[in-house]
């Protein structure tokens, strides 16, 4: 690899940051655009929000400007150090994930070597946030709905996790790049024109992977966590002003994120199927791939969360421990058998 | 290694101040959140000795797993907000003696066998393909007998919390 520009350590990693940092309002204020606010309009016949700014644009910046107005309100009886803190872990869980999702050949803020690894515990530090908001804020709805949000995550993370063991013992890394560099070379059965997108051979595991994730995300059909028709609002429902907006904003930043990881690991990530293009040139494209990859992945999130009704409680744990968690073992004892065999 | 050094010292220091903290706080969720930070921080302090991997499982079985059931199961029994618990033993005193004596014996070991030894900042770095090498060559055994014993822990709870 050849450097245009070499910097110090220290200044390096404060791009990095700033720019990760810059980041995650801006996918959540896309994935809000488009798919919360536009999608979902047009899937009920409405327009949705279109008086803001060219067809409606701007309408976001302007609810972010009105949250960032409102007065900071803690309720009486809550724990007000916890109470602040919670919606900053929840966020610094998502700005963990993004540190490792590649954007290209170089374009990603620390290329580690427990990737996947890496990915999946940090997405697992948000319960605690979550937690944290259910139980400070004195409130029983709120309280419900942390405890709902910690068992769903708990249990939706084992599947999320074993179902990336079957791309991982496939691409024989749990380096994020090195899963896209397994997609580009890889064959299928001597074929290798368009390379192997894990999606074709893993499928099992894409939906076991997307299923866990619209729970982790706590998206309908697994959004008991925040039932408004039972818990009001769930765990956040004491928080105004720009703490709410750190809720929401992590919200859909992580699922930015989950949509990120679901590209990378199964449909190649910032790699173009089928054409051989330079490292440096793959670089420059590579975000774009990679953004028409998440956006696809995360029409598909959005896509069931308007149309599905919500699961009861106990369908879901069921649904979790019975179902899901057997099938991804199986599927890792089969990819296990087929990575010997051939 | 001037900046391993001061990362060392603030990174100790939130670890021990939190350690005190954990149990002379009155409320028993500060408590858990207290020991967070401790885990968090002995995570960091692996992220400085390059043990990356251990480092990620801390993060992922510790805080991920261990503490948010420990959160879960406060919150589902009794967590009251305020400090209206008295979490302080009579035998404390005694708790105190056994802890000095303990780290003392630690400190101690420790700086008998590796006082004259320094890490230097062109060690080595352990992959985690490296790890896992030596974990399924190795140490295959004790990682399977740990598994067994686990698997038995799991079996010996499930049959403890039945009912019928």
């Amino acid at each position: 690899m050849t450097t245009l520009l070499a910097l110090p350590y220290w200044q390096e990693t404060g791009i990095k940051l700033g720019l990760a940092l810059a980041v995650i309002p801006t996918t959540s204020l896309i994935l809000v655009y488009l798919f919360l606010f536009k999608m979902m309009a047009f899937m009920q016949s409405r327009l949705g929000p279109n008086d803001t700014g060219p067809y409606g644009t701007l309408q976001l910046i302007a609810e972010a400007i009105k949250f960032l107005q409102k007065e900071d309100i803690h309720p009486e009886q809550a724990d007000r150090r916890v109470f602040r803190m919670a919606p900053v872990v929840v966020l610094a869980s998502t700005f963990l994930l993004y540190v490792v999702l590649p954007a290209g050949p170089d374009a990603v803020v620390q290329n580690l070597d427990t990737g996947v690894f890496y990915a999946m515990a940090v997405s697992s530090l948000s319960v605690l946030g979550i937690l944290m908001a259910g139980w400070a804020s004195a409130n029983k709805y709120a309280l419900l709905g942390g405890l709902r949000a910690a068992g769903q995550l708990i249990a939706y993370e084992l599947p999320l996790i074993l179902a990336v063991m079957g791309v991982v013992i496939q691409a024989e890394t749990l380096n994020l790049q090195g899963i896209v560099e397994a997609q580009a070379t890889g064959e299928i059965f001597g074929f290798g024109a368009i390379g192997n997108p894990f999606i074709l051979t893993q499928f099992i595991a894409f939906l076991i992977f997307m299923i866990a994730a619209q729970a982790e995300l706590t998206q309908t059909p697994f959004d008991m966590p925040v039932a408004e028709t039972e818990l009001v609002g769930g765990f956040h429902i004491e928080y105004t002003g720009f703490r709410f907006l750190l809720f929401f904003m992590a919200e859909f930043g992580t699922a930015f994120a989950f949509a990120a990881l679901a590209s990378v690991m199964f449909l190649g990530g910032w790699w173009i199927p089928g054409f051989d293009v330079d490292d440096n040139i793959l670089n420059v494209l590579g975000p774009g791939v990679m953004l028409a990859k998440i956006l696809l992945v995360a029409f598909f999130i959005f896509w069931v969360r308007f149309t599905y009704p919500r699961l009861r409680e106990d369908q879901l744990q069921k649904f979790a421990w019975k179902v899901l968690i057997p099938l991804s073992l199986a599927n890792i004892v089969l990819t296990g058998i087929f990575k010997v065999v051939f | 290694m001037v900046a391993q050094n001061i990362f060392f010292g603030i990174l100790a220091a939130i670890v021990a101040l939190s350690a005190v903290r954990m149990v002379t706080t009155r409320n028993i969720v500060h408590a858990a959140l207290y020991l967070v930070a401790v885990l968090a921080g002995l995570g960091a302090l692996y992220v400085l000795l390059t043990a990356e991997f251990v480092a990620t499982t801390q993060v992922l079985v510790y805080i991920g797993a261990v503490m948010v059931l420990f959160l879960f199961g406060i919150m589902l029994t009794k967590a009251p907000l305020g400090n209206v618990m008295e979490m302080t033993g009579k035998q404390w005193p005694l708790a105190a003696v056994v802890a000095a004596l303990l780290g003392g014996v630690t400190i101690y070991s420790l700086i008998d066998r590796f006082g004259s030894e320094r890490l230097t900042s062109d060690g080595p770095i352990y992959r985690t393909a490296d790890v896992s090498d030596e974990v399924f060559s190795t140490y295959i055994v004790p990682f399977e007998a740990v598994s067994v014993l686990l698997l038995a822990a799991l079996i010996g709870a499930i049959v403890l919390a039945r009912k019928d």
